[in-house]
């Protein structure tokens, strides 16, 4: 065995070992939910919401597909990009459309995924790039006020790479005739997936009654209810 | 005869450690760390507690080491001298500036994104510039080590800061010699990849640091 081969060895199980150790979360007297941590709140962020995981998945499924340099170049942006939308949403920067354009990439990314369809690598990082703009600014308006906002993101972009990764490792499975057909099959899950938030995404929000938002209730003279 | 390749075993166990210890980390007090062991454990203890400081030290010795050996060979000292030298002036030098928290962790989030956008990007070739950027963000990662040290005596200080000092020289040699050693071309792109995780890292701690100071 090669040098080579020892230090990527080592590399794996520095990186398996320093996961598993991450998972552990400091013990806190009061800890409540929602709070960020750490780095396995952080990790736990971005694979808390199906339409987030299907669509990064997808994206390392699609570079699979196209092959290198796409293979190693959609995962290496989706972060950047993602992390840029966090910032914007952090920064309060407005930005519309963030639910249906999450829902919109699954969709796209799985119809690119069951067609095996080939854009020039320029429109496929600029899609995936955009796409990511929109996971992060969701992530990025929802995350909480934490005690150690290095390790908690560091957990949230480590879980969106390992799901990148998932989705290429699968995508592997491309080199063999009935990979492609498998693949093609798993797009049209992922699309037909990204269909059903984009149906939720675009229904009109239902506005909660006072008693369903758990708002207190006063009765006005009249007998009618005032919140 | 021991195989050449035999004696690069004990790297990627040291980076194991090194990886393991910096994830391990509960997060980093405002207080100083005491190990009991005196002030240069002490200062090793603080180093290996604080994740910013230990992911900085990182990108900087991946980007080294992506740089080839020449770069990794001046950055493996210059980063830990500039990291003792700043440290030893911020806690000198009254007048060095006090930063507030979230201007601290947008100064961290700084040394975080740009290391990690050159890694990410492995265009850039200039090895004085390579060292300008490592000596510049060590600097300022010294500079608030010994700002925070300011309440304790010269030579507690002093060697705390030296622990400091060693323990980012470990790292940063154990980081640029492990990507030095790498051949195979993915293992290069995996190197990238990284870079970027740490990119984005520092784009949202960034993007946190001003969401505090509004």
């Amino acid at each position: 065995m090669t040098t080579n081969r020892r230090n990527v060895r080592g590399a794996w199980w520095c990186c398996v070992i320093a996961v598993f150790i991450a998972w552990v979360q400091p013990v806190h007297a009061h800890m409540l939910r929602g709070e960020s941590i750490g780095f396995s709140s952080g990790f736990e962020h971005p694979i808390s919401g199906w339409d987030h995981i299907i669509a990064m998945v997808a994206v390392g499924l699609w570079g699979a597909q196209l092959g290198s340099p796409a293979l190693w170049l959609l995962p290496v942006t989706f972060p950047l990009i993602m992390a840029v939308g966090g910032f914007l949403g952090l920064a309060g920067v407005p930005l519309p459309g963030v639910e249906t354009g999450i829902a919109f990439s699954a969709l796209f990314l799985g119809v690119m995924v069951l067609g095996s369809l080939r854009p020039p690598l320029f429109v496929a990082v600029t899609m995936v790039g955009i796409f990511g703009l929109f996971h992060g600014y969701a992530h990025g308006t929802e995350l909480p006020e934490g005690g150690n906002a290095v390790l908690y993101s560091l957990g949230f972009v480590v879980a969106t790479g390992v799901l990148h990764g998932i989705g290429i490792c699968i995508g592997l499975i491309h080199r063999w005739p009935f990979g492609r057909v498998t693949l093609r099959v798993a797009g049209a899950v992922i699309a037909a997936g990204g269909l059903f938030f984009l149906w939720r995404a675009i229904q009109p929000e239902e506005q909660p009654s006072p008693e369903d938002s758990g708002a207190f209730v006063a009765p006005t003279r009249s007998g009618n209810a005032t919140a | 005869m021991r195989r050449p390749d035999a004696r690069a075993r004990p790297l990627p166990l040291a980076a194991i450690g090194a990886l393991a210890w910096l994830f391990a980390a509960p997060a980093a007090q405002a207080h100083l760390v005491t190990t009991g062991l005196g002030p240069l454990y002490d200062g090793v203890g603080h180093f290996l507690l604080s994740p910013e400081d230990v992911v900085s030290v990182l990108a900087m010795g991946l980007f080294a080491g992506q740089r080839g050996p020449a770069a990794g060979r001046i950055v493996i000292f210059a980063v830990p001298a500039a990291w003792l030298a700043a440290g030893l002036m911020g806690f000198c030098i009254e007048a060095a500036p006090l930063f507030s928290q979230p201007q601290t962790a947008a100064a961290i989030a700084v040394t975080l994104l740009v290391p990690g956008l050159l890694i990410a990007s492995n265009r850039f070739s200039s090895r004085s510039t390579v060292l300008l950027v490592t000596v510049l963000f060590s600097g300022l990662h010294g500079l608030l080590d010994g700002v925070s040290q300011r309440r304790a005596d010269s030579l507690a200080a002093s060697l705390t800061l030296a622990g400091i000092a060693a323990s980012v020289f470990t790292l940063v040699v154990l980081s640029s010699a492990f990507v030095v050693s790498l051949r195979i071309p993915w293992t290069q792109i995996a190197v990238r990849v990284a870079g970027s995780w740490i990119a984005a890292t520092g784009l949202l701690l960034l993007g946190w640091s001003i969401r505090r100071m509004g």
